[in-house]
């Protein structure tokens, strides 16, 4: 898939001495969401670390809109228009939320019809509430809508999701997913990492699944719903 | 004692107090941000003394000198942040310790080289060398309100700085998490030169300041360097609030304790081993505090990892 907006070859990656990733392939196309399924410690958030520039890559390929991204530095492949909502939220809490959202705000891509503090507020309103509380103030569920309240306030090409929903109250995350759904409908392509192989089922268009460091398999929804089998061997716990 | 004298210290060690900020600031951000120990610190002040009084002798004129030694300060501080210290910053602490020892010994080597060995001097403007009567039959000197005024200014500005711009954000953010800040697109590198630079230029500014009323010599960044370190420790590390509290403090608290902790031994104790405790236990003063803050608070007054 050339037109890929984002596209993931052959990566090979790990932490010292250990090697994590054994050759991932993954596509996002414009305006696609697309799942990363796997067990506990397949290598899902190394992948998304791998993509981000945080952890180097030891062999294989990242290209993101057009550009070769292996090897460059994290606020380059930011800017080059990838929002990062990271496994744990990681907002600041030496910021306020207000503060959390501004920061790092851009719009870089010269969106013609940005995100705004307004309107980040009017899509989480919870947010407006507790905008002038400090990052460690809010609950979890206000820290994940703040983490993709920061991503999209870069005004960003590709979303990349590490734990959408993990660890959060049943009604919050129906609220996470609700907002997800209004991005996908917005255009937004989106990568996303989560648990809940249900909700993803609905949200996403395809889905990736790691192995031990590998993709094994990928394909629409409907292929994966309708093969057992493979969620089945790869997937149930 | 007579209240007058008292004034007199006070204004003296707040006077002290707000130079200790202005080199406390760069070195707690730096050490907060960049978890950076940098001991060539003290040396941007002395430089700072040494352009002001080498911009005199070209130029004849202190604001001219002051002017022009405040970018100079800033270019040094870019210079050696890009040059030396830059490649410190992934190595430990004690590497960081024994490279930027290495830079003081070769700077006040340096300094010798360019400007002598001998203490120089800075000469006052008319315009700032007057006094100003306090009260009844007592006189203060305009400079050092003058000092004591811009120290202030600063630390306002300092504040509003850290607490309500994009820079002061990341600044703060940083604090907490750098590689959050890389991956939502601000270019660290960039941001930890300008804080590096900004901090270089404040200690340059407490430099000029000092050169009209010390001398000036080679290793005098040094005994200051000492005392940011024990502000920024009292202060919390990282933190520009805390190291405005601190500075005051143990500028007021050593020079009240160097002028009057003699006589008041003297209350409890005869004259002779008041003489001989005084002085001693004046100059542990500070470090006393500290002890007594980090006993306290090990985190500091104001601990910047939870909040600013
Ligand atoms: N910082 C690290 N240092 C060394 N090994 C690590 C590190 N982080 C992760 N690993 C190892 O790498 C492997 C893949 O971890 P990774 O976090 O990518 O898994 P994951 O698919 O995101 O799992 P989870 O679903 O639990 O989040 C695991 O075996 C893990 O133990
Ligand atoms: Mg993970």
């Amino acid at each position: 898939m050339s037109d890929a907006l984002l596209s993931v070859r052959g990566l090979e990656a790990g932490y010292g001495g250990s090697q994590v990733l054994f050759g991932v392939d993954l596509d996002v196309g414009c305006g696609e969401v697309v799942s990363l399924l796997g067990r506990n410690g397949m290598g899902k958030t190394t992948t998304v670390l791998s993509i981000m520039g945080l952890l180097p890559t030891r062999a294989g390929e990242i290209r993101f809109a057009g550009r070769a991204m292996t090897c460059q530095a994290p606020f380059r492949i930011a800017q080059a228009g990838i929002g990062l909502v990271p496994e744990g939220r990681q907002v600041f809490p030496t910021l306020t939320v207000e503060e959390n959202l501004i920061a790092t705000a851009s719009n870089r891509g010269g969106r013609a019809a940005p995100w705004t503090l307004e309107r980040v507020y009017g899509f989480f309103p919870r947010l407006a509430e507790r905008r002038r509380n400090y990052g460690d103030e809010i609950s979890g569920g206000e820290q994940q809508m703040l983490a993709i309240g920061r991503a999209l306030m870069t005004n960003p090409k590709l979303l990349l999701l590490d734990e959408a929903t993990e660890g959060l109250a049943p009604l919050t995350r129906q609220e996470i997913w609700d907002r997800l759904a209004a991005l996908k409908r917005d255009g937004l392509s989106i990568l996303i990492i989560d648990k809940t192989i249900e909700a993803l089922l609905v949200l996403a268009d395809r889905h990736v699944i790691l192995e031990k460091g590998r993709s094994v398999w990928s394909g629409s929804s409907r292929a994966l719903a309708d093969d057992p089998v493979t969620r089945d061997r790869y997937l149930s716990v | 004692m007579p209240t007058s004298l008292v004034l007199v210290q006070l204004f003296n060690g707040l006077q002290f107090g707000v130079l200790l900020f202005l080199v406390a600031a760069g070195l707690t951000l730096v050490f907060g941000v960049m978890d950076f120990i940098n001991l060539a610190h003290g040396v941007q002040y002395m430089l700072g003394a040494y352009l002001a009084v080498a911009f005199y002798r070209l130029t004849g004129s202190f604001f001219a000198a002051a002017a022009l030694a405040l970018p100079a300060s800033l270019l040094f501080g870019l210079a050696l942040e890009v040059v030396v210290l830059r490649h410190l910053y992934v190595r430990d602490h004690l590497s960081q310790v024994l490279a930027t020892f290495g830079v003081i010994l070769f700077l006040n080597e340096g300094v010798k080289i360019v400007w002598g060995a001998a203490p120089l001097n800075l000469a006052l403007p008319e315009l700032l060398s007057g006094s100003v009567p306090l009260m009844e039959g007592l006189r203060y000197p305009v400079y050092r309100f003058v000092i004591i005024g811009v120290g202030l200014s600063v630390a306002g500005g300092l504040y509003l700085f850290v607490n309500h711009t994009r820079i002061g954000m990341l600044v703060r953010a940083g604090a907490s998490n750098t590689a959050m800040i890389s991956a939502l697109g601000v270019d660290i590198k960039r941001l930890f030169t300008i804080v590096f630079g900004f901090g270089a230029m404040l200690a340059g500014l407490a430099g000029v300041m000092v050169a009209p009323i010390l001398s000036v010599e080679p290793g005098m960044g040094d005994q200051v360097l000492i005392l940011a370190f024990v502000v920024i420790v009292i202060g919390g590390i990282g933190s520009i609030r805390g190291a405005f509290v601190a500075a005051l403090l143990v500028g007021v608290i050593d020079t009240l304790g160097r002028s009057f902790m003699t006589d008041a031994l003297r209350l409890v104790l005869p004259a002779s081993p008041a003489r001989m405790i005084g002085p001693a236990l004046a100059s542990m003063g500070i470090y006393l505090l500290m002890a007594a803050v980090l006993a306290l608070r090990p985190a500091g007054l104001f601990p910047a990892k939870g909040r600013a």
